[in-house]
């Protein structure tokens, strides 16, 4: 008999003790759901593809100097700094012969031309990309809505293991600061800081306001842009009408980039 | 207990040593500096949130913004009101807010915030130097 009366006190105490701590758990709650939910649409202009690819018709680059304006024009707006120590390079779009952009489509004795053609070569959006299943962070990612392998910078720890995963060698680590070394800064794209990684985002900046990317811009018609799973756009027509190549292929990572010939 | 006084005196010279910081800076509580708003926040009279919510919450709110551009290619913000903004540090912020260093700075070390944003984003006012 005294044992439940002792049982039932102590139900009481708790259930005392319980209700009081409801009021200062709803107060906690209420502090964190005063916040609006924020509503987020995409720009009216927005360019929008499953799957955004590129063809590079290199039979239209005889040297260097047909390939440099487009690289400029990418390192212009991108704000890419000019490191001379080679290690330190920032790279996203570059010039690369024939036999160190395919490097497993030997043939003993090239023609004259692919021995001599420079090849552009620039971050292939793989639609299977390694650098994603090596990051740690989640820092790079494909973008499910076109296709986009980007890279978030604010979450990026700079361990490189992306640059170790990549079999294509498009991105660079920042060694230093590169804010001194950009030869001159565009104020309305935002620069990079030490410790972290970058490369080609194909533009998707631009791409959100309706405009084709840097690059393809600058190109005259050389680079062409677009849906690789829409069967009307450019890219595909020139697929179906050319013999492309693409870096690496057997490596199964599915680059966007493609190669006339 | 021969050692009392000199034990007293240890702990006196040790309490005060510890409260340097609070007996030093004592009346001298800097004031909590005033926002000063550029004649464009002024005319604008609203900002994407209502001013109270921006005061407490705006480094939420740039998180958000900054995950909706970088991951989900949302570019563009509804506010409770309806009216849409371009999402963007420098393009809207620093549009209307363009003395950086009256308007966030200042603040900022007043808290004793190191937000790394500028690492990376471009103060705009600072554009033809």
């Amino acid at each position: 008999m005294e044992d439940s009366r002792r049982r039932f006190l102590k139900l009481a105490g708790i259930s005392a003790l319980g209700l009081t701590a409801k009021p200062v758990l709803d107060a906690f709650a209420k502090e964190h759901a005063k916040a609006p939910a924020p509503e987020f649409e995409e720009g009216p202009k927005a360019l929008k593809a499953m799957q955004w690819a590129m063809v590079i018709d290199t039979r239209r680059f005889k040297s260097d100097a047909d390939l440099q304006p487009i690289i400029d024009a990418c390192d212009k707006i991108h704000n890419i700094p000019v490191f001379e120590n080679k290690r330190h390079e920032i790279k996203w779009i570059w010039d690369e012969e024939y036999e160190h952009a395919f490097p497993t489509n030997p043939n003993k004795f090239l023609t004259e031309r692919l021995k001599d053609t420079p090849f552009l070569v620039l971050c292939n959006h793989c639609e299977n990309p390694p650098c994603v299943r090596a990051c740690p962070t989640q820092a790079t990612f494909k973008r499910k809505s076109d296709g986009i392998v980007l890279m978030d910078y604010h979450r990026c720890i700079g361990c490189r293991f992306c640059m170790a995963a990549c079999p294509f060698g498009s991105r660079s680590f920042n060694f230093r600061d590169p804010r001194p070394f950009i030869p001159k800064i565009t104020m309305q794209y935002p620069t990079r800081t030490r410790g972290v990684v970058e490369k080609c985002n194909f533009c998707a900046e631009r791409l959100a306001v309706g405009k084709l990317p840097a690059c393809v811009e600058a190109s005259k018609g050389a680079l062409v842009f677009g849906d690789l799973y829409d069967p009307k756009s450019e890219v595909r027509k020139l697929l179906k009408a050319h013999y492309t190549i693409r870096r690496k292929q057997e490596l199964g990572t599915e680059p966007a980039v493609y190669y006339i010939v | 207990m021969k050692d009392r006084t000199l034990i007293i005196t240890g702990l006196i010279i040790f309490i005060a040593l510890v409260a340097f910081p609070f007996w030093y800076n004592m009346g001298k509580a800097s004031p909590q500096p005033d926002l000063v708003l550029t004649a464009k926040a002024k005319a604008a009279g609203a900002c994407v949130m209502p001013t109270a919510y921006m005061r407490a919450n705006h480094m939420h709110l740039l998180d958000a913004w900054r995950n909706s551009v970088v991951r989900d290619a949302k570019r563009v913000f509804v506010n409770p009101q309806g009216k849409t903004f371009n999402i963007s540090l420098t393009k809207t912020c620093l549009d209307c807010h363009s003395n950086k260093a009256e308007f966030c700075d200042r603040c900022h070390s007043y808290a004793s915030a190191e937000p790394y944003c500028w690492d990376c984003h471009l103060d705009q006012s600072k554009e033809n130097k």
